[in-house]
């Protein structure tokens, strides 16, 4: 009997395409959609086009018809709401810019719906993720994508060894465009869906939700703590951001902290947004091991940034302290910083604090391990 | 692949089928045609009406024949309670209806009316007294389902029938998993309305009737022409008629050797799932139609255990399906006092006058190792079971 692979299909080319590359891998392959949105209300339907909705759901039940595939579509909306959506408020409230994509691969996906598969008599669950799993020796690596510019291991990075031994990412070996010419081939409906059908719109739903309600009112001020006039609330706020900042300057001003125990907006200049080291929380290893030495990684600060390299020396209870070697703009508290050796994934951690640059960058680090005790 | 989803659907009696098919093929007349054609189509729906009126007691003109159950539950919910405005209509209704009135309350609620939901006993059976004491002087209409599509639970309509009556006020009661089960005396029993559905009877899907007592006003859902005495306009799916009346007459004349078939199916299902270590049957204690048995087993999520079953070829289900396909954890279940995990690990097997020893065999089997894998699987990943 073939081994069994459920792929999770949301609606997307990718996915779609996942499915078909496991079938031709000769595994039995169950499709599985999750029905995350709270609610189907019509507003709620005709917003969530993306990954996941009412339409996406129905294209991949055709995708799986094509194929010749069973298809289950799986009710996580309970797990959704408390693991994605309730942490996604609750960080903007504490002045951090979180990544829903990260909660829901973290809670959701390589969580209970790897438990699914499981259940389901499964060997594998596939995603249409660009990435790569190697198995030697024993242990599993989390490679980038063989195309950089699509690689999504950035948001894989919490997976550790057990669910790498049971994850597969078929898409990670191609293209985009050799992705989307398999699906034209294999007459898949989702083959011309453009791109942002396969991101999940959490983001800028509940972005616009948070804006428009109400919060504790703030207040701007500059780096120095001088006052400069009313604030909305600091939900509101991401760091890097330019709009909304109602004070009249020579130069343009934009976000650079958030400070939510005084209800503060700090505002500055361009320049003010740049820095070199941060303090990380629920740092976690691919390879499950914590290193009990400083060491160099190529550092991401957000989803699709250049890559840094930095010293990264870890603390206790999961935390770490990271020195990049030039200055980044905008690094975020809320965003996850994620590390690199070459292809590799090693790990990666949520950015707590950025912390002031002292007169050199780098060394520095070095000394600085107690502070993240 | 072994059906044991009947309170689903119920697949076509074949010499149903072979009533409707005339009425795809040449005799295809528009009953409201002056011609020949339009005659034999008329006549046809005409003799489905005394059928499916037989079948549940009434008289022929009681029967409004509509699109589906939901259509009727609709038509019931807005037609008696629209018919003389909303503006302080108050409404009763069981927690543990149908979404077809669940959702027709709440958009009464949105137009002005006023709902009352009464929750039902742990056993799954309403109380009268709790039904009585929601109304109010302003009540127009109680609705209350006669079988309770996941339960199996059999509520008290002739008391609150009668009840009702006495107070003047409406009672509509949705009788989609009664018919056919349970014997129903529609002119002796003192209910104003009743909902139908064909596809529950071994007939076609997109056929359900209004059964509503003489003399009571209804408001249409659908205006147009004067088909259905006016109360509900659009050319009649005369085929699908033709086979509700054609299921109606056939479980009119077989009902005794059906019930007993159905009963000692379900008494071996019981039996058999009862020896599976953790199974909690629900709605179990209380008066029950028997072919519906709703389970859960301790530790064992209802979803994993579905899924184990479809690839395992025995169909079942669980709660009601949302739009998507994926199941929400039952609202009745709830309603009946059970949390959102206990609810969420229900299984329901509703078996039909096809359902065979070998189904309900098969049933057990596949039950019993998928309830045995997902615990293994629980306790050797070291995870906490929901």
């Amino acid at each position: 009997m073939s081994q069994r692979a459920v792929v999770a299909m949301s609606g997307g080319v990718d996915s779609s395409v996942a499915a078909a590359l496991m079938v031709e891998q000769g595994y039995e392959v169950i499709g599985v959609t999750m029905e995350i949105w709270p609610e189907m209300t019509p507003l709620a339907q005709s917003r969530h086009a993306g990954c996941c909705s009412l339409a996406a759901v129905e294209d991949a039940r055709q995708v799986a018809d094509r194929l010749g595939i069973r298809h289950y579509v799986l009710n996580l909306r309970q797990r959704f709401q408390e693991q994605v959506i309730d942490p996604f408020f609750a960080s903007y409230e504490l002045g951090r810019t979180p990544n829903p994509c990260i909660n829901c691969n973290h809670g959701v996906k390589f969580d209970v719906l790897l438990k699914r598969a499981r259940e389901l008599g499964a060997d594998k669950l596939a995603t249409g993720h660009y990435a790569r799993v190697v198995t030697e020796d024993g242990g599993h690596r989390l490679l980038r994508a063989q195309t950089p510019d699509k690689d999504q291991s950035y948001v894989l990075y919490q997976l550790g060894q057990t669910e790498l031994s049971q994850v597969t990412f078929p898409c990670g070996e191609f293209d985009k465009p050799t992705i989307r010419q398999k699906a034209r081939d294999l007459g898949l409906v989702t083959a011309d869906k453009p791109d942002s059908q396969d991101i999940c719109f959490v983001a800028d739903d509940y972005r616009r939700q948070l804006t428009d309600s109400a919060g504790a009112p703030a207040r701007f001020v500059d780096a120095r703590g001088v006052d400069l006039g009313p604030a909305p609330p600091i939900s509101h706020f991401t760091v890097g951001q330019r709009k909304g900042i109602s004070i009249p300057h020579q130069q343009p001003l934009y976000v650079v902290a958030l400070r939510p125990e005084q209800h503060q907006v700090v505002v500055g200049s361009e320049q003010d947004l740049f820095h070199h080291r941060f303090l990380l929380e629920q740092v976690s290893y691919v390879a499950g091991v914590v290193p009990d030495q400083p060491f160099w990684a190529d550092v991401m600060v957000r989803s699709h940034a250049p890559a840094v390299p930095a010293l990264i020396t870890p603390g206790r209870e999961q935390r770490a302290e990271v020195a990049l070697t030039a200055a980044t703009r905008a690094i975020t508290p809320g965003q996850a910083a994620v590390f690199y050796q070459g292809d590799a994934c090693l790990g990666g951690g949520a950015i707590t604090r950025v912390l002031a640059d002292q007169a050199a960058a780098v060394p520095i680090a070095l000394g600085v391990g107690r502070e993240t005790c | 692949m072994h059906y044991l989803d009947h309170a689903a659907t119920t697949p076509l009696d074949p010499r149903v089928k072979d009533a409707m098919l005339p009425y795809l093929d040449h005799a295809f007349g528009n009953p409201s045609s002056i011609h020949r054609l339009g005659q034999e189509a008329k006549r046809a729906v005409e003799t489905a009406r005394r059928q499916v009126a037989e079948l549940v007691g009434a008289k022929a003109p009681e029967v409004i024949f509509t699109g589906s159950g939901t259509e009727a539950d609709n038509l019931a919910l807005f037609g008696l309670t629209e018919a003389d405005g909303l503006q302080g209509a108050h409404i009763v209704i069981s927690a543990i209806e149908h979404h077809a009135v669940l959702h027709a309350a709440d958009r009464l609620e949105r137009l002005g009316a006023s709902v009352c939901r009464v929750g039902p006993e742990r056993d799954g059976r309403l109380s009268v007294d709790a039904v009585l004491a929601a109304l109010r002087p302003n009540t127009r209409l109680v609705s209350v389902m006669w079988v309770n599509n996941e339960t199996g639970v059999v509520q008290p309509i002739a008391e609150l029938a009668a009840a009702l009556r006495q107070r003047h006020i409406l009672f509509h009661t949705d009788a989609v998993q009664a018919a056919g089960h349970l014997t129903i005396r529609f002119s002796d029993l003192g209910v104003d309305a009743l909902s139908l559905s064909a596809h529950k009877l071994s007939g076609p899907k997109g056929v359900g009737a209004l059964v509503l007592r003489g003399g009571v006003p209804v408001d249409p859902l659908l205006v147009g022409g004067a088909q259905e005495r006016s109360r509900r306009a659009g050319t009649e799916n005369v085929a699908g008629i033709v086979g509700f009346g054609q299921a109606a007459a056939l479980w009119g004349s077989e009902q005794s050797t059906r019930q007993s078939h159905l009963e000692e199916l379900a008494r071996r299902l019981r039996q058999g799932l009862a020896t599976i270590p953790g199974a909690l049957f629900h709605g179990a204690t209380a008066e029950n139609v028997g072919h519906i048995v709703n389970v859960r087993f301790a530790d064992v999520d209802g979803e994993a255990l579905l899924l184990n079953l479809d690839l395992a070829g025995v169909a079942a289900s669980s709660g009601s399906a949302c739009t998507s396909g994926s199941l929400d954890p039952s609202h009745v279940l709830m309603a009946m006092g059970m949390d959102r995990q206990e609810a969420a690990g229900a299984v329901r097997f509703s078996l039909g006058v096809a359902s065979t020893e070998q189904d309900v065999a098969a049933a057990i089997t596949a039950t019993a190792q998928a309830v045995e894998r997902l615990r293994h699987l629980a306790t050797s990943t070291g995870e906490v079971s929901r």
